[in-house]
């Protein structure tokens, strides 16, 4: 049983290092502002949640997995929020979203492909 | 639980699964080389900020990695500081980049930038 558990733990723990390590190559590799703010989305979100769940199961039932369960929950909370405001804030006076060839054309032809 | 140990497993963790800890530990790391990265490379500021903030995020569960690594399990006080920490800075700097300063009083006054700050 115990090494079900510690087996399902280290499975979700790696689930998370591997969603976050995806997320820091999509942040290097991605060609725009906005996709590469998804990338960071995708590490903010599903790394965390799995990586914190799997120290959770490892830590039984006791004051850290409440701490742990703090921290997701904030976490949760506030890294959209944060997602959030950086958008808006680039969307109002940032660069241009890269849009493809006809949605750019309907919005007036504002931004170039590259 | 308290000391971490010299050699081998720490106290709660199976002697099988630390190498494995390690390893995460590892690509935890590599995720926050990949995001500093961004935050030194990245051509505008929100580039930036966005590099900063999964840097932030990352170290986070490093830190609560850690404290399973090592056994010292009083280093989850820390992440729960660093996350709150991470919010407020990204929202203060979000803040400045758009108003130009901190505070919302005397608009009329300080137009010019702050000293002392950049970006």
């Amino acid at each position: 049983m115990e090494m079900a558990l510690d087996i399902l733990s280290w499975l979700l723990i790696a689930c998370g290092a591997l969603l976050g390590m995806v997320g820091g190559i999509g942040l290097i590799r991605l060609p725009d502002f906005y996709c590469r703010l998804h990338a960071a989305g995708v590490t903010d979100t599903g790394g965390a949640t799995l990586f914190l769940t799997g120290l959770m199961l490892q830590s039984g039932l006791s004051l850290i997995t409440f701490k742990l369960l703090a921290i997701l929950f904030f976490l949760l909370v506030t890294s959209p929020t944060a997602t959030h405001a950086l958008a808006s804030a680039a969307l109002s006076d940032g660069p241009e979203p890269l849009l493809d060839g006809s949605r750019a054309k309907r919005r007036g032809g504002g931004s170039s492909r590259n | 639980m308290i000391l971490a140990a010299s050699a081998g497993a720490p106290a709660g963790i199976p002697d099988a699964m630390f190498p494995f800890l390690v390893v995460t530990l590892i690509a935890s790391f590599v995720t926050m080389a990949l995001a500093l990265t961004r935050a030194s490379l990245g051509p505008t500021t929100f580039d930036r900020i966005l590099g900063v903030n999964m840097f932030g995020t990352k170290t986070v569960l490093f830190i609560s990695l850690i404290a399973f690594v090592t056994g010292r399990r009083d280093f989850i006080d820390l992440a729960l500081l660093y996350a709150l920490m991470n919010f407020i800075g990204v929202i203060a700097v979000l803040r400045f980049s758009k108003y130009k300063q901190f505070s919302d009083l005397d608009e009329q006054e300080s137009q010019g930038s702050p000293p002392g700050v950049e970006e």
